[in-house]
């Protein structure tokens, strides 16, 4: 048995699609001007992930994200690809806010939503890689939260998630609400609908964006954007990884072997 | 005058291209050289609403145009130019007499089983003695009653393997010549209908081609679109649409070879500098990127045309000449610029120079595109 009218939010995030991106040397923040943007490829997987809750449970799925008021295309996307409701929060003053005041911002939206039941994160964005946001509203939400999920399962109020470490694999049972962050190997990101393209680029997908300012939340506005942010970036740059190939030659897989292991060990690897 | 896509525009490009580099890409190379049809990956043409773009959600379409629908086969031809043709055929051949001209009852029966991606359809004109000249035509539909006997050979039907359902073009009056064709809605499942010869091509070697057999088929008389008298200009009128398609077809595998000898002409050193250095290669390419661009505003003017209720039979030949001419040249030259290694399957250019052949010939040869055109000029 599965519960009716189960709720899901899921966070996507506005990022630029390249990796040549290029970073202001005097800030050390990316230059984000003139680069074509995309939905963060984990928060699509985060997307589908719902959406496959919305096709097998018909639960509703409900988009969110913080950015400007360009993110919108994320969200008419994520309204062709099966959301049921976006929503922007924009604010002037929320512009620069770290992954901590992203979070709590997030979470005033959250709480203005009221009722839900799982909250679904990308598990890092392309952009800054914090990994940090989605653990963090949980806490903020204090709700339990399971990252880096591999396989999910419902029954009841159940959810029965599994992650995998690196050498483990661990199976949890929480009660809802949960929120869980997933990456590209959970899932396979649908092509949406070229009807649900039509739908949702179209004045109609336009107006079902609703958008939450500073106002609309129940947030204190000197702890978000950049004055709120705990993080300081105290210098960017590039680096440059050279890498050196070595062939490693010999009579027979053996002998190879053994000098492949010297090798190693002269470099202290082994 | 604007020459900027819409959002909606972008995201149909967007999406045919992410369809075809994980739907079609992959084994491209083996389907030409076995001749396999990849039905699977035209299921999902057809439940991502692809197939279905240029007509109305009432019968299972997308409610988006022509343009948007020519923006998909580009896409896809210029990765895999078999199912741009199969795909074409499907919304433009089958589905575009039954949306145009259809009663509400052909339109919610024939077409949401085709556009949907479940069945594909396909279209029968052409005969062992009738191509450029349909006026040729003998397959008869007699009328007998409440049905039509149908009785005779149609060739080279692209799908017709495959198709659950043909438009049929057959004679209802012979004395009448092309004023006696009429226009059916004919279902595989009708007894007497048969395959025949499958054909060994040349290029589109994916796609499948046959002969389809008629052998005392009875067509109820509801499955005539309009009246008796109407199959040829039902057949020119349906060609005219077709027509995009083919020449989206034949822009994609322009574009797609366009590609490819770019990238080849950046890497390849020979004389201790990459080949596009030598301004022999670098011209050359300037002149194909210019046709290439002739041809793509020829096209999109097309489909805007009847996008926006204008006449589009002339701007359609023009676009169909254009974007498969364009198709021959640029894979030609693509061949030669990548030397030896053109002339290898895993180059794909090779395979793009015998698809784009095709281009030039069917839905109206290239010579019956000047016909078009210039009876256009001298009427
Ligand atoms: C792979 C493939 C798929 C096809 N798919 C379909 C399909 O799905 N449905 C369908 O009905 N048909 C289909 N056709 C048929 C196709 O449309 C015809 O082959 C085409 O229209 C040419 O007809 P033809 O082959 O009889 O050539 P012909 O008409 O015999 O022409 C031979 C040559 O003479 C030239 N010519 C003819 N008349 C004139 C003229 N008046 N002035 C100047 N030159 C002229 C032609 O341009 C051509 O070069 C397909 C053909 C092929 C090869």
């Amino acid at each position: 048995m599965i519960r009716s009218n189960m709720r899901i939010i899921v966070c996507i995030k506005q990022v630029p699609d390249t990796n040549e991106f290029k970073i202001d040397l005097e800030t050390g923040i990316m230059i984000r001007e003139g680069l074509p943007c995309v939905m963060n490829p984990d928060d699509k997987n985060a997307l589908e992930e719902a959406l496959r809750l919305k096709d097998e449970y018909n639960a509703e799925v409900i988009a969110l994200t913080m950015g400007p008021l360009q993110a919108k295309d994320v969200l008419k996307e994520a309204m062709a690809m099966g959301a049921d409701e976006v929503i922007l929060i924009n604010d002037l003053s929320f512009a620069g806010s770290d992954s901590l005041a992203t979070a709590a911002i997030l979470a005033a939206a959250i709480e203005r939503i009221g009722h839900y039941d799982m909250i679904l994160c990308g598990m890092q964005a392309m952009d800054g890689n914090t990994g940090q946001t989605g653990p963090q509203l949980a806490e903020l939400l204090n709700i339990p939260q399971i990252t880096y999920l591999k396989e999910l399962n419902i029954i009841d109020n159940t959810v029965t998630a599994t992650k995998w470490t690196e050498s483990e694999k661990y199976t949890f049972k929480l009660n809802m609400p949960v929120l869980l962050t997933v990456n590209n190997e959970l899932n396979d990101p649908r092509i949406p609908t070229m009807m649900g393209v039509m739908k949702a680029y179209d004045e109609a997908g336009e107006k079902k964006i609703k958008v939450w300012g500073a106002n609309d939340l129940d947030i204190d506005i000197e702890q978000v954007g950049i004055k709120g942010s705990v993080t300081n970036i105290y210098e960017s740059c590039l680096t440059h990884i050279n890498r050196v190939s070595t062939i490693i030659e010999g009579e027979d897989e053996k002998e190879m072997a053994k000098s492949l292991a010297m090798k190693l060990s002269e470099l202290n690897l082994i | 005058m604007n020459f900027d896509f819409n959002e909606k525009q972008l995201m149909v490009i967007k999406n045919a291209k992410e369809y075809t580099e994980k739907y079609l890409a992959p084994g491209v190379i083996e389907r030409d050289e076995t001749s396999t049809y990849p039905i699977d990956a035209y299921r999902k043409l057809g439940e991502l609403g692809f197939v279905g773009l240029p007509y109305s959600s009432e019968y299972g379409g997308s409610d988006a145009g022509y343009l948007e629908y020519v923006l998909a086969v580009e896409e896809i031809a210029k990765v895999d130019a078999s199912m741009a043709i199969s795909y074409s055929v499907a919304t433009s051949l089958y589905a575009g007499p039954i949306a145009g001209f259809g009663t509400e009852e052909q339109k919610k029966k024939y077409l949401p089983p085709v556009l949907s991606g479940k069945s594909l359809g396909a279209f029968n004109l052409t005969e062992p003695n009738a191509g450029s000249d349909a006026a040729g035509v003998i397959t008869r539909a007699e009328k007998k009653g409440d049905r039509y006997i149908l009785n005779g050979l149609k060739c080279f039907s692209t799908n017709g393997p495959l198709a659950d359902y043909f438009f049929v073009v057959a004679s209802t009056n012979p004395e009448l010549k092309t004023k006696g064709l009429s226009g059916f809605i004919v279902e595989k499942a009708f007894p007497g209908v048969s395959i025949g010869k499958i054909e060994n091509k040349m290029g589109i070697r994916s796609a499948q081609v046959s002969e389809v057999i008629f052998d005392n088929v009875e067509v109820p008389a509801e499955n005539l679109i309009l009246e008796e008298g109407k199959g040829f200009m039902l057949a020119m009128k349906t060609l005219d649409s077709g027509r995009m398609g083919v020449a989206a077809q034949g822009l994609g595998i322009a574009e797609g070879a366009f590609e490819i000898a770019k990238n080849y002409l950046k890497t390849r050193e020979q004389f201790g500098k990459p080949l596009y250095k030598n301004q022999y290669l670098a011209f050359k390419m300037a002149e194909l990127e210019m046709q290439i661009e002739q041809a793509k505003l020829l096209l999109y003017k097309a489909a805007c045309d009847k996008d926006t209720g204008k006449p589009y039979t002339i701007s359609a030949a023009k676009a169909k000449y254009a974007c498969t001419n364009a198709a021959m040249d640029v894979t030609t030259a693509a061949v030669q610029m990548l030397g030896g290694n053109g002339y290898m399957r895993e180059y794909h250019v090779e395979r793009m120079m015998r698809d784009a052949k095709i281009t030039q010939i069917y839905e109206g040869t290239n010579e019956i595109q000047k016909l078009v055109i210039s009876g256009g000029l001298f009427r």
